[in-house]
């Protein structure tokens, strides 16, 4: 990768799917600290998520991981090749058809036309928009578009996802059903993945970790293992167990916004 | 009508075709547009239509001016004929020929400064000294009372076909340019992130979000233009008179000869010719984007 001029070392030379952050530090030229030495690692088949106030400085943290922005101090290893970038919007291009805003990130990487046809076939039918091809995004509904953002970044079949607050802006029942397809497809594809959300149950639900941040500066308070085995199930959000881990987990975010 | 859509699709692979059926529902809007009649649609204008011929026979008729004398208004039908009847020693279809001149020299105007505009509006959008640098002149060409430079062109150039396209381009320049810079610079955030995660070139960026996203806006500016354009042309034809017997220089001549029925003709024809190109460049851009940009209202 010839992009990266970064502050810090970026040891490019990791295992495939493996995310480190060894005391990431992030210091804003108008000199807000939004970060203070971030340190955790997310392992090939781990599902962790960061969960935090408004303003804390997570979305800052995949701008770092991706190589959007750049750290101020620490060290970060990831192989920034093939990354799955899962935005808060869809960001689909309006003027494309479902197929074509799939085949995007392919095509970017040069990937020949037969090809990416095939594997955006395949991604929008596992997302579950086989039948809506040819439609515009919109006149899909936000879950859908969604859906289609998700194919588009599985079509490179990245070993590791980055999800910023994806699922925030959708409705709750649609909230949980997207939650659950992520599931499924963290489960067939293999991906290790580190989520952002400010959602208590979507991390619960989600994660094999659970990372609490507190505010300026963004540092990490408390994490959890979440022993759920996958598959996950709806009704464990009807589970004592969950319910116990959850008001933990509220607890320690109060106590990071205190 | 998306909810239903959106729970559909949970139900994979029955629910595909009714959600399908349902979205495509959501293209139409059947209230603002299904019922309405041909007639109820033509009527109301046509009405007013009617209200001003019978004004205009009756201005023609007893409107006297300060001095009491009849009004030099032809009637309606005089200047109909006036369309084809060529009078005061003109060949029979002199005015339409006229038009046809001036179609040329406003759509040849318009094509260059669409060329040069939309250029330079690229340029402007990939480097912040490039705007920096020419939008002041690009203003400047805007607020030049065309009408001032008219005479200096002609000097220059003299009074032919280019002098005339110089006119329209000049004037026809300056919307395409901010509309096409204000498309370029209009791709949300979120996209440009995602194209710069994966190491796009410039070109790509430009070629596959911006002027796509540009689309629009692009086509506002040119239909704005369209119609400046043959104003251009007729301002051009009508100051040099000489050269080509285009509309301005028809204008020119029948307003010199007090020929009001022949002029009134002449004027709705350039209207005419303006109100087509100002369709025809927004019919251009709703086909084009059609599927994905709804105009605002």
């Amino acid at each position: 990768m010839s992009d990266m001029i970064d502050l810090t070392a970026v040891n490019q030379n990791v295992p495939s799917g493996a995310l480190v952050f060894d005391g990431v530090g992030k210091i804003f030229p108008d000199g807000t600290e939004a970060l203070q030495d971030i340190s955790f690692t997310v392992e090939p088949g781990e599902f962790v998520t960061v969960v935090g106030p408004s303003g804390c400085g997570k979305s800052t943290l995949l701008r770092l991981a991706s190589g959007l922005d750049h750290a101020t101090s620490g060290t970060l290893s990831v192989d920034r090749s093939n990354i799955g970038y899962v935005f808060q919007d869809a960001t689909l291009l309006p003027w494309r058809t479902v197929q074509d805003n799939v085949e995007l990130i392919a095509e970017l990487h040069n990937v020949p036309k037969g090809e990416r046809a095939e594997r955006a076939g395949r991604a929008i039918e596992k997302v579950g928009l086989a039948g809506f091809e040819k439609h515009h995004p919109r006149q899909l509904s936000g879950g859908m578009r969604m859906r289609v953002s998700l194919a588009r970044s599985l079509v490179m079949s990245p070993p590791i996802f980055l999800f910023d607050e994806p699922f925030g802006a959708l409705d709750e029942i649609t909230r949980e059903v997207m939650n659950e397809e992520a599931l499924r497809l963290f489960a067939s594809e293999k991906f290790a993945g580190l989520f952002i959300t400010h959602s208590i149950s979507e991390a619960v639900f989600m994660s094999t970790k659970v990372h609490v941040m507190s505010a300026r500066p963004g540092r990490i308070t408390t994490t959890y293992d979440i022993p759920f085995d996958y598959p996950r199930v709806p009704e464990l959000r009807f589970d004592p167990e969950f319910a116990r881990i959850s008001g933990e987990l509220s607890q320690a975010l109060r106590g990071a916004h205190a | 009508m998306t909810d239903l859509g959106e729970r559909s699709s949970q139900v994979p692979p029955a629910g595909v075709q009714l959600g399908g059926a349902v979205l495509t529902v959501v293209e139409k809007d059947p209230k603002r547009h299904g019922r309405r009649s041909p007639l109820q649609i033509v009527g109301p204008p046509l009405g007013v239509f009617v209200v001003f011929i019978a004004a205009w026979y009756a201005y023609a008729q007893f409107g006297l001016d300060e001095n009491g004398r009849n009004t030099a208004l032809p009637y309606p039908h005089k200047v109909l004929t006036s369309f084809w009847d060529g009078k005061i020693g003109d060949q029979p279809w002199q005015l339409l020929s006229a038009t046809w001149l001036t179609f040329i020299v406003a759509l040849a105007g318009l094509v260059i400064a669409i060329f040069i505009g939309v250029t330079a509006a690229v340029l402007m959008s990939q480097a912040r000294w490039v705007e920096d640098s020419f939008y002041p002149y690009a203003v400047f060409l805007q607020t030049v009372p065309i009408l001032a430079l008219v005479p200096l062109i002609g000097l220059l150039i003299g009074f032919g076909f280019t002098a005339r396209i110089v006119v329209c381009v000049i004037i026809s320049l300056f919307p395409i340019i901010t509309n096409t810079l204000f498309g370029l610079k209009s791709a949300e955030k979120g996209l440009h992130e995602l194209f710069a995660l994966h190491n796009t070139s410039r070109r790509t960026k430009l070629l596959k979000l911006q002027l796509p996203a540009a689309l629009p806006a692009m086509f506002t500016g040119f239909q704005i233009s369209a119609g400046l354009s043959v104003i251009g042309a007729i301002v051009g034809g009508l100051f040099f008179g000489r050269g080509p017997k285009d509309l301005g220089n028809r204008i020119l001549l029948y307003s010199n000869r007090l020929s009001p029925g022949e002029l009134v003709a002449a004027i709705i024809l350039s209207a005419l010719l303006g109100l087509f190109f100002f369709q025809f460049f927004g019919w251009l851009g709703r086909r084009l984007t059609r599927d994905w940009h709804q105009p605002a209202g």
